[in-house]
């Protein structure tokens, strides 16, 4: 079993949500982001997704575009996030996954960077431009050193595209909650659980659900067969963060009671 | 999907959301596009409507002075003022066809959202346009004619703010409208099948043009020369010579002031191979792959990366392509001007320097087509800003 699969099995062992926070490398600023990574992996992570910042993010909403614009002027690359996560190896109990766009993945070179992730400790890829027609070659590459390209997909995705997918994925499947952008909503749409039904029934993986999470009582209006194994929450823990919040009391809200699974 | 590439650039590198409207906008591509219905309307569109077909002046002053014969593709007198418009007809005649009830449409100077705002119209459809904020200031009389057409015209704030972010805003949008909505895309790049369609629709350029150069002079040109920003006009003027080889196909980037290390448009001459809106192309791009703010005097040319398709024709050879700085663009818009009373786009004016200042490298007394793309009206503001002076009107400090 995938080291990804694991973490969120072993959350639903212990009946609750595995929690999957995403933070944007380097934001608001190195020492944060470094001390945010570990307070977020000390309340409970089970996986965190650290977002690689692009100049043309077309899958994200303000609140990660500005993040991702505002860490750029910082210098942030795929190298220094591989370099920065190689010294602290050792530190994270949670498993990590990079997030970012194809781009300044392939210019750092496929073949390198599953040679770099497995060094540096990171499980996993979400490459939101990458669908499955694309995906193939990197998929293989990425496998050879362990490393899982997580499929993404959404309520427009059909049972025979998922099923595409679910040959040949591994780790979890990123849920999609919203025909939309990443970003904050007040409720998850009601649309979602047919989607999570079908997927279900396409995977035999985790299902995480994210885009427009913020807090566990979101999930709790969704029946039992809509119910995902973990939560994605991104934009608003960066907009916490903004506002002079710790990871740590972000990270309570879905550690604690209302974290519980309903099953 | 199928043919999705151009030897190894191309692709449809796109969030999964935007997969099902991309394999509806092939299906439709191939059911649709090329039934004798289809094909019937759009040609009395493209006939009584927009203007087809355009003229293939033969321009007598500048020949004798060059030494060959030039040849001008008038898509400056199409409907709106620019080859724009053969793309969004079409794309609002499909999109109609495949039941959609809105277009969305990215702008850079503004032609390509004023073509689409005045198709929306004639055909009944919604229109929101997608435009950089700092173009929505700098090109306001765009603006106002997409409104007036009935366009919602929304300013982009993000990034660099302008075509690339206009971009990333209208397939944002689209992920969320995709029931209702089609994607008018502007050029001949984007994800698969854009550079196929939006190449297809412009083909009509070059069908005519080869038409026209064989009836008027009873041979081809020794040369075609086209713009190249995202490169729309210059595959549709070149797919008509594609199987020529004897005629050669140039296309002029954008290579902005000419300053060293100034932002330019010229990702054919200066880009290197990646991935941005959907597709592999060459790009401008730094080292570890954050795309360039691009630069040109000319608004449509103005974008840091290029069509596929060309970036193929370049590796192939099959295609050449140059470069020309903003200086050079001005002189040529003045020079067509004043040698034969036509006023061409800045964009085109990029096609136009490339042959005044290279009349050596074509063949003396031979034959050179030249896209002229669009019409210069539209920039009359910018060349006031840079020539004011010359022609006694006050110019205005750049900002």
């Amino acid at each position: 079993m995938h080291i990804l699969e694991k973490k969120i099995r072993d959350a639903a062992q212990a009946g609750r949500y595995a929690v999957i926070p995403f933070l944007t490398a380097g934001y608001p600023d190195e020492d944060a982001f470094w001390k945010s990574l570990a307070d977020l992996d000390q309340a409970g992570a089970d996986v965190i997704e650290i977002g690689v910042p692009f100049s043309d993010p077309v899958a994200d909403g303000p609140v990660v575009e500005e993040a991702s614009r505002q860490v750029l002027a910082e210098g942030w690359t795929v190298a220094r996030i591989l370099e920065g996560l190689k010294m602290r190896r050792e530190i994270f109990g949670a498993a990590i996954v990079l997030m970012g766009y194809m781009n300044p993945f392939e210019q750092y070179g496929f073949e390198q960077l599953a040679q770099d992730c497995a060094e540096a400790g990171v499980s996993g890829l979400i490459v939101p431009d990458l669908p499955f027609e694309e995906a193939a070659p990197y998929r293989e590459t990425l496998r050879a050193k362990g490393v899982a390209l997580v499929a993404l997909v959404g309520p427009n995705t059909s049972e025979e595209r998922m099923r595409l997918y679910a040959k040949v994925s591994e780790g979890y499947v990123y849920v999609v909650s919203v025909m939309g952008v990443t970003g904050e909503r007040e409720s998850v749409a009601p649309a979602i659980v047919a989607t999570m039904e079908r997927a279900r029934r396409c995977f035999n993986l985790p299902l995480a659900l994210g885009f427009g999470l913020s807090r566990p009582e979101q999930l709790k209006i969704l029946p039992a067969t809509g119910q995902p194994d973990a939560a994605v929450f991104g934009s608003a823990l960066l907009k916490h963060l903004a506002g002079g919040g710790d990871a740590a009391s972000f990270m309570a809200r879905w550690t604690g009671e209302a974290g519980r699974r309903l099953d | 999907m199928e043919n999705s590439y151009f030897g190894k650039y191309g692709g449809c590198f796109v969030p999964e959301l935007l997969m099902p409207p991309l394999i509806e906008v092939e299906a439709a591509m191939r059911d649709i596009l090329p039934s004798q219905d289809f094909q019937n309307e759009l040609g009395e569109l493209l006939a009584n409507y927009a203007g087809r077909p355009t003229p293939l002046t033969f321009c007598p002053n500048l020949s004798k002075e060059l030494g060959f014969s030039l040849w001008l593709k008038r898509e400056d007198l199409l409907h709106t003022g620019a080859h724009k418009m053969n793309n969004c007809l079409g794309q609002a005649l499909l999109a109609k066809k495949m039941g959609k009830t809105a277009l969305i449409a990215e702008t850079g100077a503004g032609q390509h959202g004023v073509a689409t705002a005045a198709a929306a119209a004639r055909l009944g459809l919604k229109c929101t346009v997608f435009m950089g904020a700092e173009d929505v200031e700098r090109q306001a009389m765009n603006v106002m004619r997409m409104r007036v057409f009935g366009a919602e015209v929304h300013a982009v704030e993000t990034g660099t703010r302008t075509l690339k972010d206009a971009i990333n805003e209208a397939l944002r949008a689209w992920i969320a409208n995709q029931e209702t909505t089609h994607y008018c895309f502007g050029t001949a790049a984007g994800p698969h099948p854009f550079p196929r369609l939006v190449a297809e629709l412009q083909s009509v350029v070059g069908k005519e043009a080869r038409a026209q150069i064989l009836e008027q002079t009873g041979k081809l040109p020794d040369a075609v020369v086209a713009c190249v920003g995202g490169g729309s006009n210059a595959i549709g003027i070149f797919r008509g010579f594609m199987d020529d080889s004897e005629v050669r196909l140039l296309g002029v980037e954008a290579a902005g002031t000419g300053e060293s290390g100034c932002f330019n448009s010229a990702a054919l001459n200066l880009g290197t191979p990646g991935v941005l809106h959907g597709n592999r192309t060459l790009l401008l791009q730094t080292p570890e792959g954050q795309i360039e703010p691009s630069h040109s005097v000319a608004a449509g040319l103005d974008y840091p990366g290029v069509g596929p398709e060309h970036a193929w024709l370049k590796d192939t050879g099959r295609a050449w392509y140059g470069m020309v700085r903003d200086g050079r663009a001005l002189a040529a818009f003045e020079r067509l001007s004043q040698s034969e009373g036509i006023l061409p786009a800045l964009e085109s004016s990029h096609a136009l320097a490339w042959v005044f200042d290279h009349p050596q490298e074509l063949p003396q007394d031979g034959c050179v087509v030249v896209s002229l793309s669009g019409r210069g009206d539209k920039d009359m503001d910018i060349v006031r800003r840079h020539l004011g002076e010359k022609y006694s009107i006050p110019g205005q400090a750049e900002d």
